[in-house]
């Protein structure tokens, strides 16, 4: 799959940032929200540098970010809030296990970074990456790797979410 | 080739063979879902299971402990959703008063060495403290498990972290979990099983171990597992311990030495910023709270209440307290250490999580530092205020004494 989009490059002192955790993402203030579209408005609030990724976010955005994303807690939020904005993927270094499953299950794209050239993006250009042939580009030049998605990865992204994945076993 | 633990564990509820990297479906035995998440967990359900029964009502249960009771409206409506949903079901709920949901399982036997658990609680891992296989997922997951009982995992690679001598007198089992903590990060055992060994972890009680194993979430790590000892067997009256194969393939085997260990606390905002307590050369504090699934069960409270005996909470200082359970509450009350905690200044609390999920005790102002017993420390997540993560002995050290010190100061 090719996720093309303006960037959200998160950084912190000229580096990606780490350890992005669950209550930076989405604040357990927020935690009795069930409903999807009202979760988007909160996306963020509580990091520090982009508390307004809400306001400024726009459908089709791709994040960039750290190791250990969305660590802490098994929040379904911390992944609904992006789709609520029609985040169309987050591509970080590395998850954290329960949000990892959380986004595989219900079907938002996330990519895992191998290498990037932070000196080649900036928050705002135009990146594509191709999770099939595993890279990144920005203004047509390669600038990074991803990691190859897991077959479970794949086949649930195709059916949809692991409700509609599990109509196919 | 020999299985680690964590392969023995899943390969037992799994019709394939079991081999880390690899994806499997595992059979779940206790599905669970807690007052945040639960009420999405039904949502869920009905969503894509319309008019579905759950696989296992008898394996199925909700836990309220985030928010009880609850103190806001949007709470109390997920809460009733859960309750509505549950006895259309026929599920067993453990309503607002019956405390932390992992140490229910653990104290009601419903998760036992050997099973596997899943829920809402991200450290529902905690079960690794008998060795089960026990995960928190989100409610789309959990939806899943309840109505086909089964789920997709990816086996994690194993590591195991070889503790060295014996844990001194001056430390409890908080002060090496965070030693651990500290010393792993949050990237070695990241998306990991850990395998905790060595005879200071034979030695951990069941509290101790309960303390070691709901940090494995702030590791990073699947799990933290812990082969049962004689007294973790006998509480769920089971005669022989899962062990893993001695030619079992592990990643990494990591050694750490705590003879020399000294009282340890986390410093704002992350878990693993572990220094010794004394490197902070008494920072004065405005409030302490004790409990969270890392250490409130009867042991950890017992520990605080002997502490407190004849002495009080220093004038200014807001210490406040949340036993896990309703039975770790009433076994407290009925040997006397609620009334000596009330008595040495101590706010007492029903049980469940406190503040750890936007429950009402242990929130922090700005400016205000506060110690914690509890696992994470993260920017905001309790409030604006600096929240430093200690051991049950340090948090009441600190309470009397107003500042951040160790338990030898107040002796």
């Amino acid at each position: 799959m090719i996720f093309k989009g303006r960037a959200w490059v998160l950084l912190r002192q000229g580096k990606l940032i780490d350890d992005i955790d669950t209550d930076m993402i989405f604040h357990n203030k927020y935690l009795a929200i069930t409903e999807i579209a009202e979760m988007g408005q909160y996306a963020f609030d509580n990091l520090e540098g982009y508390r307004d990724f809400a306001k400024k976010a726009q459908p089709g955005d791709i994040v960039i970010t750290g190791q250990n994303f969305g660590s802490g807690s098994s929040r379904q939020h911390a992944v609904d809030c992006f789709a609520a904005l029609k985040i169309i993927c987050v591509a970080a270094q590395s998850f954290g296990a329960i949000y990892k499953r959380n986004a595989i299950n219900s079907g938002f794209p996330i990519l895992t970074i191998k290498d990037i050239d932070l000196a080649k993006v900036k928050s705002g250009d135009i990146v594509e990456m191709d999770s099939e042939a595993g890279t990144i580009k920005a203004g047509g030049q390669a600038i990074g790797k991803l990691k190859p998605l897991s077959t479970v990865q794949k086949d649930i992204l195709k059916a949809g979410n692991v409700f509609e994945y599990a109509k196919t076993l | 080739m020999g299985k680690t633990l964590v392969e023995k564990i899943l390969a037992a509820h799994a019709d394939e063979d079991v081999v880390a990297g690899k994806i499997v479906w595992i059979g779940i035995d206790v599905r669970s879902a807690r007052d945040f998440g639960g009420a999405n967990v039904v949502k869920n359900f009905k969503k894509y299971y319309p008019g579905n029964k759950v696989e296992d009502p008898k394996k199925t249960f909700f836990t309220f402990d985030c928010n009880v009771p609850a103190n806001t409206i949007p709470y109390a409506n997920n809460q009733q959703i859960c309750r509505n949903f549950a006895w259309e079901q026929g599920i067993k709920l453990y309503d607002v008063d019956a405390g932390i949901g992992s140490h229910v399982m653990i104290e009601e036997g419903l998760g036992y060495p050997g099973s596997t658990v899943v829920g809402t609680d991200s450290h529902l891992n905690i079960m690794g403290a008998v060795g089960a296989f026990g995960q928190g997922m989100g409610d789309q997951d959990i939806a899943f498990v309840f109505k086909t009982g089964k789920t997709w995992f990816e086996v994690p690679g194993s590591i195991v972290v070889n503790i060295k001598g014996d844990l001194p007198k001056t430390c409890s089992a908080k002060d090496l979990t965070l030693f651990i903590t500290g010393k792993l990060g949050t990237k070695t055992a990241l998306g990991k099983a850990i395998e905790f060994r060595g005879s200071a972890i034979d030695k951990l009680d069941l509290a101790g171990r309960i303390t070691l194993a709901s940090m494995a979430t702030e590791m990073g790590a699947i799990i933290g597992l812990i082969v049962p000892n004689k007294e973790v067997l006998k509480h769920f009256g089971q005669k022989k311990a899962i062990t893993p194969d001695r030619d079992a393939v592990y990643e990494k085997t990591i050694d750490l030495d705590i003879s020399g260990l000294k009282p340890q606390i986390a410093k704002p905002p992350k878990p693993d910023a572990v220094v010794d307590v004394e490197s902070l050369g008494g920072r004065p504090i405005h409030s302490v709270f004790i409990g969270s699934c890392t250490n409130g069960t009867y042991e950890d409270i017992v520990s605080v209440a002997k502490i407190m005996k004849g002495r009080k909470v220093k004038p200014g200082i807001v210490a406040t307290l949340v036993p896990a359970t309703m039975k770790v509450w009433k076994r407290l009350l009925k040997d006397g250490h609620i009334s000596t905690l009330i008595e040495s200044g101590f706010v007492v609390s029903n049980p469940g999580c406190g503040g750890c999920a936007s429950g009402q005790i242990g929130m922090t102002g700005e400016g205000q530092v506060h110690i914690s017993t509890s696992n994470r420390n993260f920017a905001g997540k309790q409030g604006a205020g600096d929240t430093y993560l200690a051991s049950p002995e340090t948090a009441a050290a600190s309470a009397i004494l107003g500042r951040i010190a160790t338990l030898q100061e107040v002796e």
